[in-house]
């Protein structure tokens, strides 16, 4: 699907409520993988109560938000996951839940696959064991594949792979589309932010301009590969994916966390993007009217891009990807394939800020990056 | 009354497909198709009119003859094509 340009100004003037929301539903988490976006690892013991979730959905089903992307932390985790998921299903929200697999037993898929207007996305970063445990830790391959026979078992249906692409996966596009296509499942690809612990793994972990490219072929190649809108940075190499090529941060899009907080997106749990809590003001107030989101949805700046004739294409790229290596919001996005991002981050001595708030465990079984060589 | 996705006939009578939710915004509406998951544009206030009281009528000839201008007729009727294509109408 891709959009015609006055539809494209009414987004960037933000809707009248999201289309889909991402709900981080806790901080908790079972794995610790190296570039876990919300930083997570600890419940947060401020995280909302079974009632307030509850009422939260209510609010959002009364605003017409479509679904909800539930995350986390590890979402299953929480003792009322299925009362929060039943309770939005039954007011016609729908929910796409991403897990790390390791919760779902045969008796949890066939849960799942019970329920209508739910879709699953079973997270894996690597095609094989070695690959993906070296990010997301020993035996989280492994409990994902079992998650994904237990969903095939259950009939669940076409469930979502969601792969994160890293300069150690980049090369298994083929590989992971084999896994989906064996699974009957959809393979879903989504770009590395330096969000939460990415901030430290990034540098390491994001693919070279080289695999970008590859990557954008592929993507064209199969159009059928879901990608979350997560690739528009690489517009400029030809013609544009399917989705809205724009960012969503406080237009289309939004991030509630585990504790009730809205932030931009999904990728920027930072006190700068934070609009406010939805037990202070309710989350309609805040989608509509909060300060931040009235900035962010002024006209964009071409800013450092503006001598650029690829700026129609790819709006200057990701916001959090901007943010979190140090630059500004008008700079190229680091990973700007025409290089200009990594020209400005190359002359660069800004230190990129932190994540705030920081959930991981205190001492996280972070897996040690071995050598590029 | 059972109602089927099924190639566009206009002497039918169509209505919005009851898993399909439709939103208003300022360019006209949004809808998102909760089976298939498709989120389709709705580009202008006309159409959203159209598409929501298309089912209080016995075909979508007459809606077409009520609700749209006579010579935006063809662009209307291509656009109900195309939403039944994509399942946000049924048949009924």
């Amino acid at each position: 699907m891709s959009v015609d340009s006055s539809l494209r100004d009414h987004f960037e003037r933000g809707l009248d409520a999201p289309i889909c929301l991402t709900w981080e539903l806790t901080y908790a988490c079972n794995l610790s993988c190296a570039h876990c976006l919300s930083a997570s690892g600890r419940r947060d013991p401020r995280e909302l109560s079974t009632a307030q979730a509850l009422s939260f959905i209510d609010e959002v089903a009364a605003l017409g938000v479509f679904y909800l992307n539930v995350g986390g932390g590890e979402p299953m985790i929480r003792r009322d996951f299925f009362d929060l998921v039943g309770h939005a299903i039954d007011r016609h929200v729908g929910i796409k839940f991403s897990t790390n697999g390791t919760r779902i037993d045969a008796a949890a898929a066939a849960r799942l696959a019970s329920m209508d207007y739910l879709d699953v996305q079973i997270s894996i970063d690597g095609a094989d064991a070695a690959t993906n445990d070296r990010l997301r830790g020993a035996g989280s391959y492994a409990a994902a594949r079992r998650a994904m026979e237990h969903l095939a078992d259950a009939n669940f249906g076409p469930f979502k792979i969601s792969v994160v692409v890293t300069r150690d996966n980049a090369a298994q596009l083929d590989r992971f589309a084999a896994i989906a296509e064996y699974y009957g499942a959809q393979l879903r690809l989504t770009r590395l932010r330096p969000s939460g612990r990415g901030v430290d793994s990034w540098a390491d972990l994001h693919p070279t301009r080289e695999q970008n490219r590859a990557l954008y072929h592929w993507l064209v190649d199969h159009p059928n590969v879901l990608t979350g809108d997560s690739f528009f940075h690489l517009a400029p190499l030809g013609q544009p994916l399917a989705g809205l090529n724009l960012c969503g941060a406080g237009r289309i899009v939004c991030l509630v966390d585990p504790v009730g907080d809205v932030y931009a997106c999904p990728f920027v749990i930072h006190d700068r993007f934070r609009a406010g809590s939805i037990l202070d003001r309710g989350f309609g107030e805040l989608w509509r009217s909060s300060e931040l989101f009235g900035a962010m949805r002024e006209p964009g700046h071409a800013g450092a891009c503006a001598e650029c004739g690829s700026y129609d294409a790819c709006r200057g790229g990701c916001l959090a990807a901007k943010f979190f290596t140090g630059l500004e919001l008008d700079d190229p996005d680091p990973e700007c394939v025409l290089g200009h991002g990594e020209a400005v981050l190359a002359t660069s001595v800004a230190i990129g800020p932190r994540p705030s708030p920081d959930h991981s465990r205190r001492r996280a079984l972070i897996p040690v990056r071995a050598s590029l060589g | 009354m059972s109602c089927t996705a099924r190639s566009f006939a206009p002497d039918g009578r169509w209505a919005l497909d009851e898993r399909v939710s439709l939103r208003d915004e300022s360019f006209g509406a949004l809808a998102y198709h909760h089976q298939n998951r498709r989120l389709i544009f709705l580009k202008s206030t006309t159409l959203v009119e159209l598409v929501r009281r298309l089912g209080d009528f016995d075909s979508a000839d007459a809606a077409l003859d009520a609700l749209v201008p006579a010579r935006e007729r063809g662009r209307y009727a291509r656009a109900l094509e195309h939403l039944a294509e994509t399942e946000i109408l049924r048949e009924c």
